[in-house]
């Protein structure tokens, strides 16, 4: 296999990890939703901590986009 | 006849040969030319754009800022921005956490301001020409990075500031036997300097991943368009009710990304503050 196909192949494995980010993103905000809705009253002073545990499965998700990014531009 | 001209120029914007070239859109060209003692000193367009997003921000603030008795729309717009990063500073920090308000306030609006710019569709001012595109300041690393270095600088200052090299004591939480202390002071360390970084990188990857998307997109629709009737009905009508999908959730993102930056400004502002 030639380096480009390989460098194509690459960055499709890589964007793997972005749809599973997608998963946990999901999770997070399902399970906050899950358990609001059980206790609406207290969901407010959730909200920080909702966004807390978004902004940390998404960063994983953003970083298999940099590798992604890194494979088909950066690298020689 | 400007369509003709329109088409010519969108057609230059869409790389030769039918591929798609996403990455356009991020590089950063001078206006006007500087050079001082060996550097570059150009004012570019990521400079215009900063400095756009600035007066932006003057004019938001210094339109509101009337401390009338009974606010009218615009005080009632500044009082609810300002009050929502009070609020969030006393949620997350505590009464001490009124002295960084200022701030983690600046923050906040500037990087919503600039993120919201960098979705401003003013290609489609004529005058402009229709390659003229807005420019995501905070699409670049050079300018998130800034923005987190000074973060994790006044993290530093502050709690060597206060707490002397006590400050140290983050790295152990409380109450952690010693042989679990050896496992998790490496741990707390490396997650502690890998703060600035993921800072940055978080606000950087995701406006430039949304920017990749629509660009992406809108060549489809003109791709599409160009091939012929039969592919801008299969192709670029479902690529234009998407972008505007994408368009709303990119509203979505700069809002939510510059929120992200200065909550997790405030946790860590906290963390130096009040240690574990």
């Amino acid at each position: 296999m030639d380096l480009a196909s390989a460098k194509v192949i690459g960055a499709g494995l890589a964007a793997i990890g972005v749809g599973l980010s997608a998963l946990g993103v999901g999770n997070v905000f399902g399970s906050f939703l899950e358990s609001a809705l059980r206790n609406p009253a207290a969901a407010d002073g959730q909200q920080g901590r909702l966004f807390i545990g978004f902004a940390a499965a998404e960063l994983l998700g953003l970083i298999a986009f940099v590798v992604a990014i890194i494979i088909l531009f950066v690298a020689k | 006849m400007p369509a003709a001209a329109g088409e010519r120029g969108v057609r230059t914007s869409v790389a030769a040969g039918g591929n798609i070239d996403p990455m356009h859109q991020f590089t950063v060209e001078p206006i006007v030319g500087l050079h001082a003692g060996g550097y570059d000193i150009s004012f570019t367009n990521s400079a215009l754009w900063m400095a756009i997003a600035l007066l932006c921000f003057w004019g938001f603030m210094i339109g509101g800022m009337k401390r009338e008795l009974v606010p009218g729309r615009w005080q009632m717009m500044v009082e609810g921005l300002t009050g929502f990063v009070t609020n969030m500073m006393r949620t997350n920090i505590g009464p001490e956490g009124r002295k960084f308000t200022p701030y983690v306030f600046s923050l906040f609006t500037f990087i919503l301001i600039c993120n919201f710019l960098g979705l401003f569709p003013i290609g489609i001012i004529r005058p402009l020409g229709v390659n003229a595109h807005s420019f995501a300041a905070t699409s670049h690393f050079s300018i998130t990075g800034v923005l987190a270095i000074l973060s994790f600088s006044i993290v530093l200052i502050v709690g060597f500031g206060r707490h002397g090299f006590h400050f140290f004591s983050l790295f152990v939480p409380h109450g952690t036997p010693w042989y679990i202390a050896l496992l998790v002071a490496p741990i707390e360390f490396v997650s502690f300097f890998v703060r600035p970084f993921s800072l940055g990188l978080r606000l950087f990857v995701a406006m430039t991943a949304g920017h990749i998307l629509l660009d992406v997109f809108g060549s489809f629709i003109v791709t599409g368009l160009n091939a012929g009737p039969g592919y801008g009905l299969l192709v670029s009508l479902p690529s234009f009710l998407l972008i505007i999908g994408i368009s709303a959730l990119e509203i979505l993102v700069a809002a939510i990304q510059a929120y992200v930056f200065a909550l997790l400004t405030s946790l860590y502002l906290n963390d130096a503050i009040n240690l574990h």
